[in-house]
């Protein structure tokens, strides 16, 4: 309890469509955030993490369960009433007031005075590097400061709790690469939890301490970035959560064997799952394999080699029509040349790198 | 016609040699050509005769007399004629009364519009259109007709009346008509279509995201309407208000109908100086007077919303 700064228990919530249709956008919801913790919801559109978002800072009434925000159950608190800000995916910056007047509106609401208000604006305006920028007009700014005066904005107040509302969607790839490091470098500043929305996983991936997978309304997986990667719970996290190659089939020893007659070595787990099972190889698993070489190996047709920089994508077709994603370091130039030329590769994989799902483990 | 410069940029056979700037030119006065035409026509033109007839003496059966005379000005602000009439503070009591009343029109109309533009904004996309098609529909019918209507619901033998009669509310009917509240009724009636497009326009392209910015950051209801949701509508606001405003000054239909003998506002001072008095000049003096206002009270607007945008491009 003491660790934990959101608490959300059993939280639900259900959407009538114009059609009569009902969407249930969250699924009985019991999720902690920790103290000074990066969180990041994950999933495709629909999931629920924006209406998860919106629960937390009170502009979603939840139709069952409770908010505890530090011990505090703030469920039927209204949005003004809660110590949660928000960094919304279009910024909404006030666009009648100056970035100054922007930046100290909730300190101007909570009745601080004037001078110490300056201060503490061009501290906070300091913090996310637009020093002495008080006085222009949001549009005047660029879409990266537009997204730090947001920012500066939400934390001002030093809130218990920051949400992020995709903040970062609406950048380019490079100012989007640097804000994901300046989120971070800033949270931990701070030292208040972050609650970030995504789709992108990348961004989950490089910023978060957790990541929680939603799809259906329910929390799929929620654990550290590393683990959700190697170790996905269902094939719905294992296929959302970078690329993959899955094969299910049934378990036999060390070998997991698909309907269509291959056999996927991997290492005995230890724990019984079930005889049902699909086994994850992530492309990067793959390598081209050496005359001899001590690993089992799947021989494939290649479809098609794609050049992206730091390694080439093999796309290739198994002998029974299965589709296999591999990728190849670029250093490894010769060998893929090789198999450019034949459009044939034998990709080895290491049985230690197979990741197994039980089949019981659901999936979306 | 010296707003058409175009004589010095018709095609000829050098053409191809016109520099961009003069094709520029001349491309303009094509285009703003025919409305230049048009407003000088049938706008300065008659502005001019009004402001020659205001100074002008009155003939004997109408029309007017091609002597200078600025005692029609006189008449209303206290230097008349010693010889035929005289100062009356009527005129500026009359003009004041209206402006009370046009202003007054101004708050009523916003009053109702102000929150339904929110509900309708609300809406979907057909029954916003189909709101919008209602408010409209006042149109189809004359004016005349829908003001008589008002006669008839607000006479001493009228709807009102005959319901709170039968209720037992009261004893006697009401003198509801030809009063200054059944003015105000009537105008806000008529004028409501007028406020409510500017104001709509400006109330439906409202951003929700920033109310949900300011409760997010602290900002209760009441506050964040003062500080976020009235700042933002205000050019609608403001439109609405200037082009309510006035047409209500000058307007005369409606106190003539709705007002009747009791209540005279300045535009039925017009028109009766030059339809019954037919003294063309002194009602051209006292349209001229109602003009100068708005005048003023227009460039006043542009000045202040005009160093309000200046502000704003020198913060840059």
């Amino acid at each position: 309890m003491q660790n934990s700064i959101v608490r959300l228990v059993e939280a639900s919530k259900a959407f009538t469509t114009p059609e009569g249709g009902i969407v249930t956008a969250l699924d009985s919801i019991d999720l902690d955030v920790r103290r000074n913790e990066f969180l990041t919801l994950l999933g495709p559109s629909g999931c629920g993490k924006t209406t998860l978002l919106q629960a937390i800072s009170g502009f979603v009434e939840l139709d069952g369960g409770s908010i505890l925000i530090d011990g505090e159950d703030i469920t039927d608190r209204p949005p003004y009433r809660r110590p949660v800000n928000t960094v919304f995916q279009n910024y909404a910056l006030f666009p009648h007031m100056t970035v100054g007047e922007n930046v100290a509106y909730s300190l101007e609401v909570a009745g601080v005075a004037k001078p110490a208000r300056r201060e503490k604006v061009s501290a906070a305006l300091k913090m996310v590097g637009l020093e002495g920028m008080e006085g222009r007009r949001p549009r005047q700014l660029s879409g990266g400061q537009q997204q730090r005066v947001a920012l500066a904005r939400a934390i001002i107040a030093r809130p218990k709790l920051l949400l992020l509302d995709e903040p970062l969607s609406a950048l380019d790839k490079n100012l989007r690469q640097a804000m994901q490091i300046e989120l971070k470098t800033l949270q931990n500043e701070l030292g208040i939890s972050f609650i970030f929305v995504t789709h992108d996983q990348q961004e989950a991936l490089t910023m978060s301490d957790r990541v929680a997978v939603l799809s259906g309304g329910r929390i799929q997986q929620l654990d550290t970035p590393r683990a959700i990667y190697d170790h996905p719970v269902n094939t719905f996290v294992a296929t959302f959560i970078g690329a993959s190659n899955l094969f299910e089939g049934t378990l036999d020893g060390d070998r997991l064997m698909t309907a269509d007659g291959m056999a996927i070595r991997h290492q005995p787990c230890d724990k019984k799952i079930s005889t049902k099972a699909t086994a994850l190889i992530r492309p990067e698993q793959f390598f081209l394999a050496e005359e001899n070489a001590p690993f089992p190996t799947i021989d494939v047709d290649l479809d098609q080699i794609v050049f992206v920089g730091s390694t080439f994508e093999l796309f290739g077709r198994t002998a029974e029509g299965r589709k296999v994603i591999a990728e190849v370091p670029a250093n490894r130039r010769n060998l893929v040349g090789t198999v450019e030329r034949t459009r044939k590769a034998r990709l080895a994989y290491d049985p230690a790198a197979v990741h197994l799902i039980g089949a019981n483990a659901g999936g979306a | 016609m010296t707003l058409l410069p175009c004589t010095s940029s018709v095609p000829m056979p050098g053409v191809r040699e016109m520099s961009i700037a003069s094709r520029r030119r001349f491309q303009l006065a094509v285009l703003l050509g025919p409305v230049s035409a048009f407003l000088a026509v049938f706008f300065l033109g008659p502005l001019a005769i009004m402001v020659v007839t205001s100074l002008l003496a009155p003939g004997l059966y109408g029309g007017v007399e091609w002597t200078f005379y600025p005692h029609n000005f006189g008449r209303i602000l206290g230097f008349a004629d010693p010889m035929f009439e005289e100062f009356d503070p009527i005129y500026i009591a009359i003009f004041l009364r209206s402006v009370e009343i046009a202003a007054l029109t101004v708050l009523a109309t916003l009053l109702v519009c102000y929150p339904a533009a929110f509900c309708i904004a609300r809406l979907s996309e057909r029954w916003k259109n189909f709101c919008l098609f209602l408010i409209t529909l006042p149109f189809f019918t004359s004016l005349i007709v829908r003001l008589f209507v008002w006669v008839l619901i607000l006479r001493q033998t009228g709807l009102v009346n005959e319901m709170l009669l039968s209720t037992g509310l009261i004893e006697r009917p009401l003198d509801l008509i030809y009063t200054r509240g059944a003015i105000i009724l009537g105008m806000t009636y008529v004028f409501i279509p007028f406020m409510f497009m500017p104001v709509y326009a400006s109330v439906e392209k409202l951003d929700w995201t920033l109310v949900r910015a300011s409760l997010d950051l602290g900002a209760g209801p009441l506050r964040t309407f003062w500080r976020i949701i009235l700042p933002l509508t205000a050019p609608g606001i403001a439109g609405g208000a200037v082009i309510v405003f006035i047409p209500a000054l000058g307007n005369f239909v409606v106190p003539a109908v709705l007002g009747g003998a009791k209540v005279m506002m300045f535009g039925n001072l017009i028109e009766q100086q030059f339809l019954a008095a037919r003294n063309w000049p002194f009602g051209a003096a006292l349209a001229m007077m109602v003009m100068t206002v708005m005048l003023i009270m227009m460039i006043a607007h542009v000045v202040l919303s005009g160093r309000r945008s200046a502000a704003a491009a020198l913060a840059r």
